[in-house]
């Protein structure tokens, strides 16, 4: 029998979707590449998350491990996701941490399981901290350079 | 230079209280220091060897009057009444508590200065040429590139947890006087045939344990796809650069592993890809930024000769005074390097002398230049004497630029605790032996620079003359190597052989001199004879 | 002998630990023997020490103690090329304890 991948929606401490979450069972990149009728993926550091892009009409729920906090590759494979186009929910797991979480939600992610939950206000305040961004990226935030033309 | 609108402004004030918010939760103890740690690093601040050190951002080494009155403010009011200039055109002060951070950023902050990104396994201070917006060779001057890719690489949430730390130089001219091609991505803005300005791109060098010269992965990209390119560039290393050693995570090892040809065309196609989200700023935000480096007003009819009847005026002028683009004028350099001194470090008194020194005689500017010096970019030729008798009052008047004595040295043993030795005292006693021996004039330019550990702080492997600390045993032991540059004719120093004391190393770079000495043909270098000549007299002499 | 040091958590300075607390003076360290681990897992839970690690040092001739690498005895002193900035400013004989 196939390990069980993914976390259980319970470990979803914040999720910022009008959809319903969904318990799809979920499988490595090496697996929903080969299985047909995988709609939900777990991307470890390590995978190259392009391997996905033919297949974005699928994927219904991506998870995304942060096994250290420090190992910023998910970021990267977030964003690729949403550049090409994936609008289903994007899952920030493991160290998922307060000082981290508004940074992962400019590349994209749109839900998280932290392994540890967080402080809600702590969040919040991370969420509000900074007024403007500096980066166009896929959250659709307008960046300052933007701001400034008017 | 640069000044912050109201979206700059509010960006730094949000991070301060950021940081003290963060600073708060880790004294209280809701956040331990495995989490703190990388987040006050990306605020420039290290828990060193004596206490906590904290490195403010001088970005691309520019400054006016009132920020290097603040940093002479800072070293009074939360340091111990000294700051050190880096390699990397920064700032550090050694003696910072980690309950008054949040209050010293504050302060900074009022200034339009901060230390954002100065450590960290983030993008680093972009640094440039010391002579930006002077120097007569620059094809257009360089910081506004600099200046856009700070803000874009400033809070990136992509590229705020890559591999290892990332440095990033750009320069305007074939003469290179920031060590571009020993930077993760070094950029040299050129121009094609048909006039156009476009970005040189150098990728995978640094110096460090495996030092490497960047290739030229890209020779001209557009300037309105440069933050289009550069964030391929990094987003192929975030994804391949080693994790599992952290030794071998640098860009250098990946574009060596995978090899530049085949780097390049990872980062042409993601680049390709990138050109599709549109993530550029208009070239209009480039002007923008431009408009704050214009020329200032340079006066006109002025005298292009000093008197120079006072012979140590003279040797300052000589040395110390490099030619500007505009007629009369000259970019001045003030040397931290006075004889038997710490490289580098200056005094809150200092400090504030440069600083008015700065308003009075070079437009409110001056600029920290790798060499751990400081230069005042634009000096009417006139007024050099006066300004020179200043200096000379305040110890900061060695004209010493680029002879053996204007040496390169990190903080070493004294300060750092990754360091196997200290440099400090070397580079103290190699100045005032070559003061001694009176040989400093006869040798010229000889850039000697001293490491006190591999990590190559002192950039050491791109010494004419290289040192590097090491620990043999407990003791300290020291290496020489010969042959390193850190201009456009970049290259490597070589290990002459087993290492030296304290006092053999001192010794071995006066023997390496003599044989320059002896050896050096009409017009060469200490650089130029060792190339001619090679290792072999330089051994003989050392080891017999 | 085995020393702990650290170094305090708000102001940075360089401690030592002395049996019962943190002192900022090397003499005053005492020797943990095996009981390193235990004693800075307690210490650093309870932010009294910030990083902490246990180092080697021997007892010198005139019985105090100095550790066993140049690197924490600079630690222990204060950088050898400012006298002034150190824990001993007046004591010349201080570098040489050091190197």
């Amino acid at each position: 029998m196939a390990e069980e991948l993914g976390v259980s929606p319970d470990a979803v401490q914040f999720r910022f979707r009008d959809d319903e979450m969904a318990d799809h069972g979920m499988v490595t990149v090496d697996s929903f590449v080969e299985q047909s009728n995988a709609v939900a993926v777990r991307i470890e550091p390590g995978d190259d998350a392009r391997e996905l892009l033919p297949h974005l009409d699928r994927l219904a729920l991506v998870e995304v491990n942060f096994p250290t906090f420090g190992d910023g590759r998910g970021y990267s494979s977030a964003r690729i996701l949403r550049e090409a186009g994936y609008t289903g929910e994007l899952r920030a797991v493991g160290e998922v941490l307060v000082d981290q979480i508004a940074y992962m939600r400019r590349c994209g992610f749109d839900a998280f399981a932290p392994d540890t939950p967080l402080n809600e206000s702590d969040v919040e305040a991370a969420f509000a901290r900074f007024p403007h961004v500096y980066q166009k990226t896929v959250d659709g935030v307008a960046p300052i350079w933007k701001l400034r033309r008017g | 230079m640069y000044k912050y609108d109201q979206y700059d402004q509010a960006m730094v004030d949000a991070r301060v209280e950021e940081f003290r918010d963060q600073t708060r939760r880790r004294i209280e103890g809701s956040l331990p220091e495995e989490q703190f740690r990388p987040l006050r690093l990306m605020n420039g601040l290290y828990l060193q060897l004596h206490a906590y050190m904290l490195r403010v951002a001088i970005p691309y080494g520019t400054l006016n009057g009132a920020q290097m009155h603040a940093l002479a403010d800072i070293a009074e009011k939360y340091d111990r009444g000294y700051g050190h200039f880096t390699t990397r055109q920064n700032i550090q002060y050694n003696w910072i508590k980690l309950e008054e951070a949040p209050d010293l950023l504050a302060d900074l902050a009022k200034v339009e200065m901060h230390a954002i990104q100065t450590s960290g396994n983030c993008i680093r201070n972009i640094s440039s040429d010391h002579f930006a917006g002077a120097a007569a060779d620059e094809l257009v001057d360089p910081r506004p590139y600099a200046e856009i890719l700070r803000q874009w690489s400033s809070f990136h949430p992509e590229f705020s947890y890559l591999p290892r730390k990332f440095k990033i130089a750009v320069i305007a001219s074939d003469t290179d006087r920031a060590a571009m091609r020993l930077h993760d991505i070094g950029i040299q803005i050129v121009k094609n045939d048909a006039g156009e300005l476009g970005a040189a791109f150098y990728v995978g060098g640094g110096m460090g344990r495996t030092p490497m010269i960047a290739p030229c992965i890209n020779g001209f990209v557009p300037l309105d796809q440069l933050i289009t390119y550069t964030e391929a560039c990094v987003r192929v290393w975030n994804r391949y650069g080693r994790r599992d050693n952290k030794y071998k995570a640098r860009i250098k090892i990946l574009v060596h592993e995978l090899g530049a040809e085949e780097y390049t065309r990872q980062v042409e196609e993601e680049f390709a890809h990138m050109l599709e989200q549109g993530i550029e700023p208009p070239l209009a935000e480039l002007e923008r930024i431009r408009g704050y480096f214009q020329d200032p007003d340079f006066k006109t009819g002025l005298t292009d000769r000093a008197d120079r009847s006072d012979p140590e005026f003279a040797l300052w002028i000589d040395r110390n005074c490099h030619p500007h683009k505009a007629p009369g004028y000259v970019s001045a350099t003030i040397s931290l390097k006075p004889v038997g001194g710490i490289p580098g470090d200056a005094s809150v008194e200092q400090m504030h002398l440069m600083a008015d020194l700065a308003t009075e005689y070079s437009f409110d500017e001056c600029r920290v230049t790798h060499a751990q010096n400081i230069v005042l970019p634009h000096v009417e030729i006139g007024r050099l004497h006066e300004l020179w008798t200043k200096l000379e009052a305040a110890g900061l008047g060695t004209p010493n630029l680029d002879r053996i004595d204007d040496i390169i040295a990190c903080p070493g043993l004294d300060y750092c605790s990754l360091a196997n030795a200290r440099s400090i005292p070397v580079a103290q006693k190699i100045s005032e032996r070559f003061a001694a021996n009176g040989k400093a004039d006869e040798l010229g330019q000889l850039k000697l620079k001293i490491s006190g550990c591999i990590n190559a702080c002192g950039h050491h492997h791109a010494g004419h003359i290289g040192i590097l600390g090491v620990d043999r045993k407990g003791v300290e032991n020291y290496q020489l190597l010969l042959g390193g540059s850190e201009a456009e004719d970049t290259s490597l120093g070589k290990i002459t052989g087993p290492g030296f004391n304290e006092d053999g190393i001192v010794d071995a770079v006066e023997k390496a001199a003599d044989v320059y000495l002896a050896n050096r043909e009409e017009g060469e270098r200490f650089l130029d004879t060792y190339r001619r000549i090679g290792m072999d007299p330089f051994k003989e002499a050392l080891y017999g | 002998m085995k020393i702990l040091t650290g170094n305090d958590l708000k102001t940075g300075a360089v401690t030592w630990w002395d049996g019962q607390g943190w002192s900022l003076h090397v003499e005053d360290a005492v020797d943990v023997g095996d009981a390193a681990d235990e004693i800075m897992g307690r210490e650093e839970s309870a932010r009294r020490v910030n990083v902490p690690y246990a180092i080697e040092a021997e007892l010198d001739g005139s019985g105090k103690v100095r550790p066993a690498h140049i690197k924490d005895r600079v630690r222990a002193l204060g950088p050898t090329v400012r006298p002034d900035l150190t824990l001993k400013p007046a004591e010349p004989e201080a570098l040489n304890w050091v190197i």
